[in-house]
């Protein structure tokens, strides 16, 4: 298949806005819900343990982006096609 | 069922939603890549081995899966252990050393693809349909499991969930064919795992840390027992109720390597990767997250066994099933709860996929390509995918609108399929060591193979023969068809003629074709930590590590 999409750009996305959403709960979680979780701020550190994994896939595709020579010839195939 | 049901909010449902949204995009990005019946089929076997690894693992890891270990370990306590570390790491690293370079280097396109080249036509076409009902009706089986957990958890109506799950699913899949299939298991796997961690987190500190949780074990009604795995096993007397004869040979030999090597809806992964090297290491990379499940399912089983008041109820809510739904209840707030919930539904929602993609490339390639429409354009092949992927899903529905009426007809459709894995495990393995054995005897040993497993079973249920456990039962079901199946192999070579070498090259060991010698099977690739042999290696030393605490 050629590169059209990269699939840690979906895991590193979604994961990066799960982050977000929970670590923000987490910041604000009420007294009652931290006890539930028996005294741990599981959202908080599930939150920033979620954007980690977000932002790494990220910053691995950054770093290692999809073989420009992949795409060119994908490029090439899409011409004939 | 109100007692299981789950106190959700918006953000709860925002996180589901995000994730269905995910889903579909995916789906749609896939499509786009599409041009040809391989592209739909087999992702151009263009992936990298990280991707199909995690999807391999992902493909089994469906939520019966986790929600039935879980239940195994509040049941048997550490003995599940073995469903992990002898029932299914050393198949799956025989897989990639040993038969990946059969499968992906013979450039079949499928399992029975691989029967037809190996054997003849009546093998290929008996394990075709019987592989392509098997998944359509256990798609239906996956798609009434998520139904009936969604009614306990969120209170949605049984036909509701079931029509999202399959809507979404056929969306995707007839969209992006195998590729959304496979990206989505590796975007479910991490869902899974962020939802599973929090609760073995939360339950451990509960029960007061690990310490706490061996001593609140060895004071529960199945005690110390519990807490290992061989040191009960010189007899029957312990909680799984089975000999270290049966776990080794049963559970670790037949029962997985005819699950594992075999099943195409696994083996389909691995033909996708984008070469030989990564095709082996797929199996591989998936034995190292395996080693590891059990860690964020049976511990957090054993701790709903120890905090869940009455857990092992015949019926109810504290059945040992709900053991992860009941945890997910008691101790998770808003946020990771949705993350949870999110996980689970990713969980049926990929079984099921991983049963259509299955299906719609058997269909497609080895029933009607082969014997309904030959010889047209590959186009008209993908548009017969993709028919046949929502006609599939259709069934599906219909099958688990079915289960909804019959409280048991999924255990036994289940039970059911088990019975075909055994013999085809011994039709390959004889098959692809032993170049004399010819064609007929491919069909007739699968066939009888079968029928053998069968005759125990239906025999088992009319109550014609006993055993202790069903456990039990599948254990010598399994023995039975795999060496009836070699036998029959044996006897009808020497009455047939073999297949002329030409036809088998590439397909039989010694018969050097470019792929199958010893010096392929052996060898390492340029950096070591690319070699199969080397990683598959490693894999099993740590599964027998792993052990050394819970002997």
């Amino acid at each position: 298949m050629n590169r059209l999409f990269d699939l840690r750009a979906i895991i590193g996305g979604m994961f990066t806005l799960y982050g977000v959403i929970v670590t923000i709960l987490g910041i604000f979680d009420s007294p009652s819900e931290i006890d539930k979780a028996q005294g741990v701020r599981i959202n908080l550190w599930m939150g920033l343990a979620m954007l980690a994994l977000g932002l790494l896939m990220l910053l691995w595709l950054r770093l290692s982006p999809p073989e420009p020579v992949e795409e060119q010839a994908a490029e090439a195939s899409d011409r004939e096609g | 069922m109100s007692g299981l049901r789950l106190d959700v909010d918006f953000v709860d449902y925002l996180i589901l939603a995000i994730y269905f949204i995910t889903v579909l995009g995916v789906g749609f990005m896939a499509r786009r890549a599409i041009k040809n019946s391989s592209d739909f089929f087999l992702s151009g076997r263009s992936m990298p081995a990280w991707v199909t690894g995690l999807a391999f693992v992902s493909a089994n890891l469906g939520a019966l899966e986790i929600i039935g270990m879980a239940a195994n370990g509040a049941q048997y306590g550490m003995m599940t252990l073995h469903y992990y570390w002898v029932g299914a790491v050393p198949a799956m690293v025989f897989l990639g050393i040993v038969m990946m370079p059969f499968y992906y280097g013979s450039k079949v396109r499928s399992v029975p693809e691989f029967l037809r080249r190996r054997f003849n036509n009546p093998t290929h076409l008996f394990n075709a349909l019987s592989f392509a009902i098997a998944q359509v009706l256990i798609a239906g089986v996956n798609l009434y499991a998520l139904a009936l957990i969604l009614q306990a958890l969120l209170g949605w109506p049984l036909w509701l969930s079931i029509v999202i799950g399959a809507a979404i699913v056929l969306s995707y899949i007839t969209l992006g064919g195998l590729s959304s299939a496979i990206y989505n298991e590796v975007l479910q796997f991490f869902v899974i795992l962020a939802g599973l961690i929090p609760i073995t987190i939360i339950g451990l500190v509960k029960v007061g840390g690990w310490h706490g949780l061996v001593e609140k074990v060895q004071a529960s009604p199945i005690g110390d027992a519990a807490l290992h795995t061989f040191s009960g096993t010189g007899s029957t007397d312990n909680p799984l109720g089975a000999n270290w004869i049966g776990i080794i040979f049963g559970l670790g030999f037949v029962l997985s390597f005819g699950y594992w090597t075999t099943n195409f809806a696994e083996v389909q992964r691995a033909l996708s990767a984008k070469d030989m090297s990564a095709a082996r290491r797929t199996p591989i990379i998936g034995a190292f997250p395996k080693l590891l499940i059990p860690a964020v399912t049976v511990i957090p089983g054993l701790i709903a066994l120890v905090t869940v008041q009455g857990l092992g109820a015949e019926d109810g809510d504290l059945t040992y099933n709900n053991a992860i739904p009941l945890l997910m209840r008691d101790l998770l707030p808003n946020g990771v709860l949705g993350v949870a919930v999110t996980g689970l539904v990713a969980s049926f929602m990929a079984g099921m996929a991983a049963n259509v993609s299955g299906f719609n490339t058997v269909f497609t390639y080895d029933i009607w390509q082969s014997y309904i429409r030959k010889d047209r354009p590959d186009g008209y092949y993908l548009r017969v995918g993709r028919i046949a992927t929502i006609v599939g899903v259709i069934i599906g529905i219909g099958t688990a609108f079915i289960a909804a009426g019959f409280d048991n007809i999924m255990n036994y459709i289940q039970a059911l399929f088990s019975l075909f894995n055994a013999p085809l495990f011994a039709t390959f393995i004889v098959g692809m060591f032993w170049k004399r054995m010819s064609a007929w005897a491919g069909f007739w040993s699968l066939l009888l193979g079968f029928l053998a497993s069968l005759t125990l079973y239906l025999g088992y249920l009319g109550d014609v023969f006993t055993f202790n456990s069903d456990l039990e039962e599948s254990f010598w079901g399994a023995g039975l068809a795999f060496v009836t199946a070699v036998v029959v192999a044996i006897v009808v070579t020497l009455f047939t003629p073999s297949k002329p070498e030409d036809e088998l090259r590439g397909l039989v060991y010694g018969l050097a074709g470019p792929s199958t010698g010893v010096d392929v099977i052996v060898a390492a690739d340029k950096v070591w930590w690319r070699n199969p042999v080397l990683l598959g290696t490693i894999a099993v030393v740590l599964a027998v590590v792993l052990y050394i605490p819970f002997w």
